[in-house]
């Protein structure tokens, strides 16, 4: 088999065990089966990053998404009452219609997507390198870089605070 | 595999599952992971914009980077939101969480 094909299968493969992570992390209704999942469905995004050719961002979407999101949302789960205890009865009517929302929502979107005419950009610089985004995101991008590592200091700080505060009130 | 409407239609249809999880589901944690998947969606088409269109394949990439640090930031709070609020009413049901209702 040649490597092309081999790449082609692969591809295929990854579109399916993404997809079924996502539905697992959807539709079950044990959370601890969601958040299985969604830590395979964000596997396979990683994925497609590196078919998209970019290694660094595989590499980032595993570490900050699988490595850190999901452990906490793991850890958010292990913190509050066994969940599988309570489940509400869901109502057909309001599944039905949230399907068919999404489902229009998603026939909107691929309207779009085929009824445009993508154009490439005239001229294409060809470098993907990890020094370039390192060296905007010290140059061009600096302001949002600062501003998006105070957002995560707010964002910690305030989760404390949100979080312990509760505690303090009700105990 | 490459070309810009595979990734665009993969995209598009993770993020309709995204919505329909939070449009169905009635657990917060649920709501959150649906969101997460969401974000994935929009960041498959950045990448894929990036790499087929873009005049400068770096910024797509950095802008994939600024959403994964905002939504790391954004489960970070929502957790916390999520667990203060269990303390209180005991559930995660969104609909028993309606004390502002009046």
């Amino acid at each position: 088999m040649s490597t092309e094909a081999f790449a082609q299968m692969a591809f295929w493969m990854l579109v399916g065990l993404t997809f079924a992570g996502a539905a697992i992390a959807v539709f079950p209704r044990n959370i601890l089966h969601n958040v299985l999942g969604l830590a395979l469905a964000l596997a396979g995004v990683g994925g497609f990053y590196l078919y998209l050719g970019s290694f660094f961002i595989a590499l980032m979407q595993l570490l900050i998404y699988v490595g850190a999101i999901t452990i906490a949302i793991v850890f958010a789960i292990m913190l509050s009452r066994p969940l599988h205890l309570e489940i509400p009865k869901r109502a057909v009517p309001k599944v039905a219609m949230a399907a068919v929302a999404s489902f229009i929502f998603f026939a909107a979107i691929l309207g779009a997507v085929f009824r445009t005419q993508w154009a490439p950009a005239a001229e294409r610089s060809t470098d993907w390198s990890v020094e370039t985004l390192g060296h905007l995101l010290l140059t061009r991008y600096d302001l949002v870089f600062e501003v998006i590592s105070l957002v995560l200091l707010v964002a910690i700080i305030g989760a404390i605070v949100t979080a312990g505060f509760t505690r303090r009130l009700s105990s | 595999m490459n070309s810009l409407g595979t990734y665009m239609v993969i995209a598009a249809a993770l993020f309709s599952l995204g919505l329909l999880g939070v449009l169905q589901r009635r657990n917060l944690i649920g709501m959150l992971i649906a969101v997460e998947l969401m974000l994935n969606g929009a960041n498959i088409n950045f990448m894929a914009f990036n790499r087929f269109l873009a005049p400068e394949p770096a910024v797509g990439q950095i802008i994939t980077l600024f959403v994964m640090g905002l939504a790391a930031a954004e489960a970070a709070i929502g957790l916390s939101i999520i667990l203060a609020l269990f303390r209180r009413i005991h559930s995660i049901n969104v609909e028993r969480a309606q004390q502002l209702k009046g």
